[in-house]
Formats: C-alpha cells, sequence, structure tokens
C-alpha cells in the first residue's frame, strides 16, 4: 500500500529499505547535499575575496528567495514588495546601531518584529478583504513605495542623504558577533548559516500542518475552508513568517554592505530580484532558489566582467553607463525560463537524475 | 428519530433570480436523504447555504438543534459538516495521500497519524493504489472518490455529497452505493446527496426531496416521488420509470 508507483514520486524514502537520514532525498540526493555543503564550507579557504564577495551575495539571494517562495510557492501569495521587509530590517538594526549605540544582536529582534508587524498590516487588509492573486501584488507593491518615500523624509534616518554604520579599519579583522563586526568571512558563515538553516526551517514547516495547510489554500481555497481550515489565520501565518525570514536577512544585508538609502533599499527592482532566483531555481521547491540564486549571481557578474572587459578593449565607450544591463539580462533568462522550463530548472534536474521528491 | 439537519424556510436571490425559494425540510440522524431536480433547480445552491459558502436571506439552518446559519465555511466543517464540490475542487499540486491527509490533520494528533487515517479513507474509496500519484492526474470519477475520502477525513456527522457519481459506469455507480451505505451503517453518519443518477437515488436513499424553479415541490420515499404527478411533469418528463 505504501510503495510508490513509477515516476510519481522518484525517490520515496521506502524504496530498498536504504537507509535515507533525510526522507524525501534519494541516496544521489544525499550525496550531492553532503558535497554541496562541504564546497560551501571551504570556499573562504580557498576562494579569493572576491569569490567570498560573490559567496554572499549568492547566500543573501538564496535567503531572501527562499522567505519570498515560502509565500508565493508554499501558500500561493504573490509578494512584488518584499524589498518593504528586507528593508525595515536593515533600517531598524542600522538605525539602532548608529543613532541609539545598540548592537545588532538586540536590534535583530526590533527589526523582526517591525517586519512582522508591517507584514501582518498587508495580509490584515489583504486577506480580510480578500484581495488576492496579482491585487495582493499591488497591495505589497504599495506599501513598499510608501516606505521608500517615508523614509525619503525621515529626517532622524537621514532622509535620501542614507543612513551610514560606523567601521573602524580593526573591524575587518575579527569577530565580533554582538555588534556584526567583522571580516568578510564572518559574514559569509553567517549567511550560510542563514540560507540553510531557512532552508531546514522551510522543510520543516513544509511537512508540518502547517505546510500542509499552506498548500491547500494555495491549490484551492474553497476546499481548503470546507476542510475545517481557517484560511485567513494561515495565511497569516505565511506572511509573518516570510517577513520574519526577510527582516533578519535585511539585518545581515545592513551590517554587510553599511550603507542604506531609501531609493536603493525599497526600489521595486529590490522586490523583483528577490523573485528571480526562485523562479529561475523552481517555485514551490525547497531547493529551487538556492539553486536559482547559485545560477544567476554568477551569470550577473560574468555580465558585468564582460562589459568592463570590452570597455577595457575599447569595444565600447567607457563613459557609457550600463547599470540595468544586469536585471535586463537576468530578465531575459527569466522569460527562456518561463518558455521552456516554467516549473524552474531544479525540478528538471532533480527528476533527471532522481534527485528527490518533488517538494524537494 | 431525531433531526440532524432541520432547514426552515431557506431562501437565496441572485440578482433578482430566486435560486432557492422558501425551502424546509429535515433530515433524521443516520438517514441517506437525497435532493433531485433537474438542472439549475437550486441544489448545489441548497449545499452552498448549508455549507456556509453564502448565507441565506431569509430562513435557518440547524445542526443537531443548534442555529448554524451562515457560518464560515471552515466552522461548519468543525461543527460536523463535511462536503465535495460538484465541480471537483482536488488540490492538484499534492499526492492523492497529501489531499486526503489535509481533511484528517482536522482531528489528528501529529501528520503522521493524520497519514494513518487518510489511508483507511482512501482504502475506503478504493484509492489505495493511487497515493502517490498528484491529484491533477486522476480521472474524474476518481477525483469525485477523492473528494468524498477527503470530506470523510474531516469524520463529519453530516456528509453532502454534490454528484458524485456522475460520469461513474454503472458498475462504478454499484460500488458507491455499497460504499456509502456501509459507511452509513458502520459510522453512522448522515448522508444528503445531489444526484441525477436515478439508478443511484432509487437504490440509495431513504428520503427525497424534488426542486424545481428553487421551490420544493416534493418530499417522500423513492417509490413516492417517482409517482408524484408534480414531478414526473417537472422534472421526468416523459421518461417512464
Amino acid at each position: 500500500m505504501n510503495r510508490p508507483e513509477a515516476g510519481a514520486r522518484p525517490a520515496s524514502p521506502t524504496r530498498n529499505g536504504a537507509i535515507r537520514p533525510i526522507a524525501g532525498l534519494s541516496g544521489r540526493g544525499h550525496v550531492l547535499l553532503a558535497v554541496f555543503a562541504l564546497f560551501l564550507l571551504s570556499v573562504p579557504v580557498w576562494g579569493s575575496s572576491y569569490i567570498v564577495t560573490v559567496g554572499i551575495l549568492i547566500l543573501y539571494l538564496a535567503l531572501v528567495g527562499q522567505s519570498w517562495n515560502l509565500m508565493l510557492g508554499f501558500a500561493g501569495l504573490l509578494s512584488i514588495g518584499h524589498a518593504l521587509f528586507i528593508g525595515i530590517g536593515s533600517y531598524a538594526a542600522g538605525y539602532l546601531f548608529a543613532k541609539q549605540g545598540i548592537p545588532p544582536i538586540l536590534g535583530v529582534f526590533v527589526a523582526v518584529a517591525l517586519a512582522v508587524l508591517v507584514g501582518s498590516i498587508i495580509g490584515y487588509l489583504g486577506f480580510r478583504f480578500s484581495i488576492s492573486g496579482v491585487y495582493f501584488a499591488l497591495l505589497t507593491i504599495a506599501f513598499a513605495e510608501f516606505a521608500r518615500i517615508m523614509i525619503d523624509h525621515a529626517t532622524f534616518l537621514n532622509g535620501t542623504q542614507g543612513l551610514f554604520l560606523p567601521v573602524s579599519a580593526q573591524d575587518n579583522k575579527g569577530v565580533d558577533l554582538i555588534n556584526l563586526r567583522g571580516h568578510p568571512h564572518m559574514f559569509y558563515y553567517l549567511m550560510m548559516a542563514l540560507a540553510l538553516g531557512t532552508l531546514g526551517l522551510c522543510r520543516w514547516l513544509l511537512r508540518s500542518k502547517l505546510g500542509y495547510y499552506w498548500q491547500a489554500i494555495r491549490d484551492d481555497q474553497e476546499a481548503a475552508q470546507s476542510l475545517g481550515i481557517n484560511v485567513f489565520r494561515y495565511k497569516m501565518y505565511a506572511v509573518m513568517i516570510s517577513s520574519a525570514i526577510a527582516g533578519i536577512a535585511g539585518v545581515f544585508y545592513a551590517f554587510y554592505s553599511n550603507s542604506l538609502f531609501p531609493e536603493s533599499t525599497f526600489a521595486i527592482e529590490r522586490s523583483i530580484e528577490v523573485t528571480l532566483a526562485p523562479i529561475v531555481g523552481g517555485v514551490s521547491t525547497l531547493f529551487g532558489p538556492i539553486f536559482g540564486a547559485f545560477i544567476l549571481t554568477p551569470l550577473g557578474e560574468f555580465i558585468t566582467w564582460v562589459i568592463d572587459f570590452l570597455k577595457h578593449i575599447g569595444w565600447i565607450d567607457p563613459s557609457l553607463k550600463l547599470n540595468g544591463l544586469k536585471l535586463l539580462i537576468w530578465g531575459f533568462v527569466v522569460v527562456l525560463i518561463v518558455l521552456f522550463k516554467p516549473r524552474g530548472l531544479w525540478p528538471w534536474l532533480r527528476d533527471k537524475f532522481a534527485l528527490g521528491r518533488s517538494d524537494e | 428519530m431525531t433531526a440532524i439537519l432541520e432547514i426552515d424556510g431557506l431562501t437565496k436571490s441572485f440578482r433578482g433570480l430566486r435560486a432557492v425559494d422558501n425551502v424546509s425540510f429535515s433530515v433524521d440522524e443516520r438517514c441517506i436523504f437525497a435532493l433531485i431536480g433537474p438542472n439549475g433547480a437550486g441544489k448545489t445552491t441548497m449545499f452552498n447555504l448549508i455549507a456556509g459558502v453564502f448565507p441565506p436571506d431569509i430562513g435557518t439552518v440547524r445542526l443537531s438543534g443548534k442555529d448554524v446559519t451562515g457560518l464560515r465555511p471552515d466552522r461548519l466543517c468543525a461543527a460536523g459538516i463535511g462536503r465535495t464540490f460538484q465541480l471537483v475542487k482536488p488540490f492538484p499540486e499534492m499526492t492523492v495521500l497529501e489531499n486526503v491527509t489535509v481533511g484528517a490533520l482536522r482531528r489528528a494528533t501529529s501528520v503522521a497519524a493524520a497519514e494513518r487515517e487518510a489511508h483507511r479513507y482512501l482504502e475506503m474509496l478504493e484509492l489505495d493504489g493511487k497515493t502517490h500519484q498528484h491529484a491533477a492526474n486522476l480521472t474524474l470519477p476518481d477525483r469525485k472518490r477523492l473528494e468524498v475520502a477527503r470530506a470523510l477525513a474531516t469524520q463529519p456527522r453530516l456528509l453532502l455529497l454534490d454528484e458524485v457519481m456522475a460520469g461513474m459506469r454503472p458498475t462504478e455507480t454499484d460500488r458507491m452505493v455499497v460504499t456509502l451505505r456501509r459507511l452509513r451503517d458502520e459510522t453512522g453518519l448522515t448522508i444528503v446527496l445531489i444526484e441525477h443518477v436515478m439508478r443511484a437515488v432509487m437504490a440509495l436513499s431513504e428520503r427525497v426531496a424534488v426542486l424545481n424553479h428553487g421551490e420544493k415541490i416534493a418530499e417522500g420515499t423513492p417509490q413516492e416521488v417517482v409517482a408524484d404527478a408534480a414531478v414526473l411533469e417537472c422534472y421526468l418528463g416523459e421518461e417512464e420509470l
């Protein structure tokens, strides 16, 4: 009765009775996961400072991508305002540190609380008044824009002039987890822990009652309700958990970059950027957002490198500004993915090589 | 016998059109009750009113004597009403097992316990060979069975079945009839069904109410109803039964 049929769920934990520490992953999946973890751990050992920087960016996108995917992929809620939650996290912890001298280890709690509060307000408005689909997405955009304009005029956050976090020369050497000051390697490992920790959290949530209810709501809200699910409450949980993760990501990003501007922090481009890795990797899968980040970020770096090279050899006028080109090419990649692999690259590879179950 | 469901003067209009017009009936506990009538008679609207999809304009719905008129669908599920949808609504991206597990989670203490429960209902509805298929890949009769299993997993006292036998072959219909009767006998469930398949209605139901243009035009045993002149005229037409 428990036996899986061919083609349905390629790697059932019960197949062959083999030992599988992580149910849902095949033997090959386990090997690959181990190799991947070792690779991540070893990057700062062999990588140049440039490689580590790219690694931090990848892990950051993987983290916020998972946060976004929790809403759309699991609960069916489309957000195009995720920069809002990230930005609130950044500004809250940044302000407390730069202006009040409160270390981020405390600031992160305020940051998360604020992000969850704003997420709850958006969720309440959206779900109480049955705003769904693209209209809900518009609501998230509106709030992000609202925050951008408000912080533009907030003098205590330095408005458009930007908020700068104090750094001293020796800060880049040590490891100070309380003040989030230290060597880039510290940020790399912190981002890695957050990205992988979130993967574990999402996995646990997806296989809990919460995950079942989210997926039911995503697939058919009316049917979910007829099975006794309080749709409003479970959608709220999704927004709250997602905005909490985004808020934490925002704190770490703020202390890594040390400068915050409302125009760039809350720009819609940032919100769209968050959605790209999950779309490329595979929405509704656990590993998709991480996989997508590993495709997109190196691609973006490669594009930047090519442009610099072409400017260097004089094929492109060096004074030409091509800031948007990376996003343009990312957009092109997304178009290709949506046309040819609409479920994302990861599900395709996973099933081709029988790495794991259809939600891994 | 005590009534589990009492409908009193239920009325619902959509843009001036009376979809359900002053309908009253009551269903005894452990009874299998059929709601029949031509297309557009207001049967599914009736179900949606009972299950709380929208509130009635006038009238009350009582469940075991308690007024439950206008409660939200999830509250009514908690109160003991399970339902299926005429236009099936399985969770397409979830497997058959996961679909039913969602239903069982309402009362189960853990996901593992809910899964064990789900297996029981899948076996009962003869879906145990398809547990790991995605619901989107099932045939229509299988999706209807899945809806029944999923609704049963919430352990309702009253089950509303909206045309679950439509599209089934006669042998499949007979098996479903046997399953439903067995369910009632074993668990004491009350079943209200909307059905066009008269073969099933005659075999299964103990009482039948007939709706036409939103009004109840007859109620009685299946034999009484099919002999009723008004029913013959409006619904069965010239068809001999």
